[in-house]
């Protein structure tokens, strides 16, 4: 595994839930063509994982790490593009740009790293934190419903939605590696306690479970993501051509 | 002597008068008349009033005058509006089956049209037609012109412009002056034809008038490939990933469009991915009147994105430069790595031209990684131009950044990296405009020893072409805006003690970007409600 780790220092807080996906990520990339895998990242605390990572990356801005990928993606099928984001990057900045990509089932791995708040900037919600979340700029609770992520990238179109748990780091990794591997538009929401901001370990380890998936019925998918408790699983997927499989075809009729 | 014709064709918008428009320049391009098409339309789809101006002349035209030879009326709104235009009152052919006047050429549209099998959008096969014998066309020729123009339908139309043909009579004659014949293309053909002829390879942009256009014919083009974003920082976002990988990409869009890729230009300096945007110009400011035209973009262009960084920013002034700088735009941009830009204007952006393009390359080429060593990406050089590698590569990783970074890519925070590395883009930058400025950035043209010079830029070109030549002064066309041609501009200047600018504008943007540069101008034409100028309007000017 050290091959993939920079020696770069390392910012993250002590205990941050984004070692476990880093860990994740490298043994799920670990025996593909490293030069034939790319990175692309926002803008929060999930993208310093490109500082720490040896393998191309482009580190780009906040909520638009999916447009890049796209670009990388139609410009050379032959590699495996991967994005790191976070809730607040994908599910707040940059929604329109998830939303489509799902919807087109562009050929690319989103991974989100969900700590349910903007960590970086100190404590504020983001569209995935609990009702009631008292940060910085909601002192009294945020007065907003949270978005399910799962229930959006079902329904915008998504073939390969999944859900992880960062500590579960050989569950993760499996489902990291079977995203990759999906001719399509891969979604894992990674549920990744915020040490510093919203301490969840205790909570998730209650309430985390596995599922063994996946159904390729969206309303079955869609109960099992609206549950109470937390399944970790791939929930959904489909085959169907892919954007690049219908879009490059133009270029070689 | 100069040989022209000014024709109108009007009609609500859905009756094809943008396409008859297009027929008729055609008939006078292929008797080998240069050709200006001014389109004047409104945001609808379908009513109001929308017309094409044609005007063919022996000369180079990119620009229109008020008074026309003929007028061709679609509907009675058309013949109201611009009956006072014509020279002999005379002159205008018209849809009789609408509306009738004393004088002019009755052309029964709707019943050829039903005679002939014909659907109601083809009444405007029938005028043009008409117009081909009034004014003394063959009809052989008319015909073969007429099949490569429909090429759907092409029966029923035919039979229908000869019905028509047959039921009208001659007024004049116009003679075939040439047998060259050039091309009929928009800006926006032009800007799109000259970026493939620098390897562009993808295009990706959200519709926005009037650059549209772009989209839409680089949409058919086999080789490369083209997808419609779901907004314009999606659009210039995936341009940086084709750049990022290797392939050649660009976006095109409108004022508005353009301040939302604003945080990408910044992106394209800091990470060095190259990025060219086409900005066609429209009336603001915000939705401001989408279809007519304006140059107030001017100054957001060249200060757009958050930072401290380089761009290079061209204005062609008619198709030709279109193609030309359109690819320089794109060389531009990865031999040095940054942010590039196109300004066109709507009536550049949509207007047609005779044109007469030229294909050499112009050999500027990116510095790629030779593949010895730790590839990295933000190599410090003498020239500051770190060589490219792309991921694919087995021996190179590839970091590109947001961020502020060391030569591999990482993000740095302290005081020295941060320095090192403004200063290895400084290094690039110096190099950048020596290179620029050894470009042709500036055009004269006129009487060269004139104390009295027009400066103009962009589409606004064309009319002071032909007020310089009328009143015998100096024109003075910047094409490269940014880095500012100041060499060039000055030796432009010698002997001038009269500056006028020519823009359309409320402000004079061009003033202002001339006096950071210790150049005043002594006198602004300015016009702002989104026409073009006219000859007329200029030569009385002094």
């Amino acid at each position: 595994m050290d091959k993939l780790t920079l020696k770069t220092t390392n910012t993250w807080c002590p205990g941050c839930g984004n070692f476990f996906v880093f860990e994740a990520l490298k043994k799920a990339i670990f025996n593909k063509k490293k030069e034939n895998i790319v990175l692309v990242t926002g803008i929060g605390c999930h993208a310093k994982i490109a500082d720490y990572i040896n393998i191309n990356s482009f580190y780009g801005l906040h909520g638009r790490a999916i447009p890049v990928a796209q670009g990388i993606k139609a410009g050379n099928p032959n590699l495996s593009v991967i994005c790191s984001s976070g809730d607040g990057d994908s599910f707040n900045e940059g929604i329109s740009h998830i939303i489509h990509a799902a919807k087109r089932n562009n050929n690319i791995t989103v991974i989100i790293h969900d700590n349910h708040n903007f960590a970086l900037t100190v404590k504020q919600f983001t569209s995935t934190s609990p009702k009631g979340f008292k940060g910085s700029s909601t002192p009294f609770g945020s007065i907003e419903d949270p978005i399910n992520p799962i229930e959006l990238m079902i329904a915008s179109g998504a073939t390969f939605v999944a859900r992880g748990y960062a500590p579960k780091v050989d569950h993760l990794a499996n489902i990291i590696d079977k995203a990759i591997e999906h001719n399509g538009f891969s979604f894992i929401q990674v549920l990744q306690p915020c040490i510093a901001w919203f301490n969840t370990y205790a909570d998730y380890n209650k309430r985390v479970y596995e599922y063994n998936g996946p159904t390729s019925d969206k309303r079955n998918a869609l109960d099992i993501a609206t549950k109470d408790e937390l399944p970790i699983g791939i929930f959904y997927k489909k085959n169907k051509p892919s954007f690049e499989d219908l879009l490059l075809k133009k270029n070689v009729k | 002597m100069q040989k022209e014709y000014s024709i109108i064709i009007g009609g609500a918008a859905g009756l094809g008068s943008k396409k008859a428009g297009n027929i008729i320049a055609q008939l006078f391009s292929g008797l080998g008349y240069k050709i200006y098409i001014y389109e004047d339309y409104q945001s609808l789809v379908k009513g109001g009033h929308n017309f094409s101006l044609v005007r063919a002349s022996s000369k180079t035209v990119g620009a229109i005058k008020e008074k026309v030879d003929f007028v061709i009326a679609l509907d009675e709104l058309t013949s109201s509006i611009h009956s006072k235009q014509l020279k002999d009152k005379n002159n205008i052919i018209y849809n009789a089956d609408k509306f009738s006047l004393k004088y002019g050429v009755p052309v029964f549209a709707n019943q050829i049209t039903k005679e002939n099998g014909g659907l109601d959008i083809m009444q405007n096969t029938a005028l043009v037609g008409a117009f081909a014998k009034v004014v003394g066309l063959d009809w052989n020729y008319a015909k073969k012109v007429f099949k490569k123009e429909f090429p759907v339908s092409t029966e029923t139309n035919i039979q229908i412009a000869q019905t028509a043909y047959k039921s009208s009579k001659t007024l004049l004659t116009i003679p075939k002056i040439s047998n060259k014949i050039y091309p009929l293309l928009t800006g926006n053909q032009a800007t799109a034809m000259g970026a493939l002829n620098a390897g562009l390879d993808a295009y990706v942009a959200y519709p926005m008038t009037p650059a549209t256009g772009i989209l839409n014919y680089l949409s058919s083009v086999d080789k490369i490939t083209v997808f419609q974003s779901e907004n314009e920082i999606a659009a210039a976002n995936s341009v940086m990933g084709f750049s990022f990988i290797g392939k050649r990409a660009m976006t095109g869009t409108s004022g508005g469009g353009f301040a939302l890729m604003n945080e990408a230009i910044a992106l394209s300096a800091q990470s060095e991915t190259p990025l060219v945007i086409v900005n066609g110009q429209r009336m603001g400011p915000s939705t401001g009147v989408p279809t007519y035209n304006s140059q107030s973009d001017l100054l957001h262009v060249l200060s757009a994105g958050p930072g401290d960084f380089e761009r290079f920013v061209v204005a062609p002034g008619d198709t030709n430069e279109a193609f030309t700088y359109s690819a320089l735009a794109l060389d531009i941009a990865w031999k040095y790595q940054l942010p590039s830009i196109i300004i066109l204007d709507k009536d550049l952006c949509e207007g047609t031209y005779s044109c007469d393009f030229d294909y050499k390359k112009s050999g500027i080429k990116p510095s790629l990684w030779r593949g010895k060593g730790e590839y990295l990406r933000y190599l410090k050089t003498k020239d500051g131009i770190s060589p490219l590698a792309f991921p694919g590569d087995k021996k190179a990783v590839v970091k590109g950044t947001s961020y502020e970074h060391d030569q591999f890519g990482i993000s740095v925070e302290d005081s020295n990296r941060i320095k090192e590395m403004q200063d290895k883009r400084s290094l690039k930058y110096k190099e950048f405009s020596k290179e620029v400025s050894r470009l042709k950035c500036v055009n004269v043209y006129g009487n060269k020893k004139s104390k009295t010079a027009v400066i103009a830029w962009g589409s606004v070109k064309g009319v002071a072409m032909e007020m310089a030549e009328e009143l015998n002064i100096k024109l003075i066309q910047p094409i490269v805006l940014n880095p500012f041609p100041k060499v060039a501009m000055l030796k432009a200047l010698k002997g001038v003690d009269n500056l006028i600018l020519l823009e359309l504008s409320n402000s004079g943007q061009m003033a202002k970007l001339l006096s950071c540069n210790g150049i005043n101008v002594t006198k602004k034409v300015l016009r702002y409600d989104g026409r073009p100028f006219t000859i007329d309007q200029l030569i009385k000017i002094k």
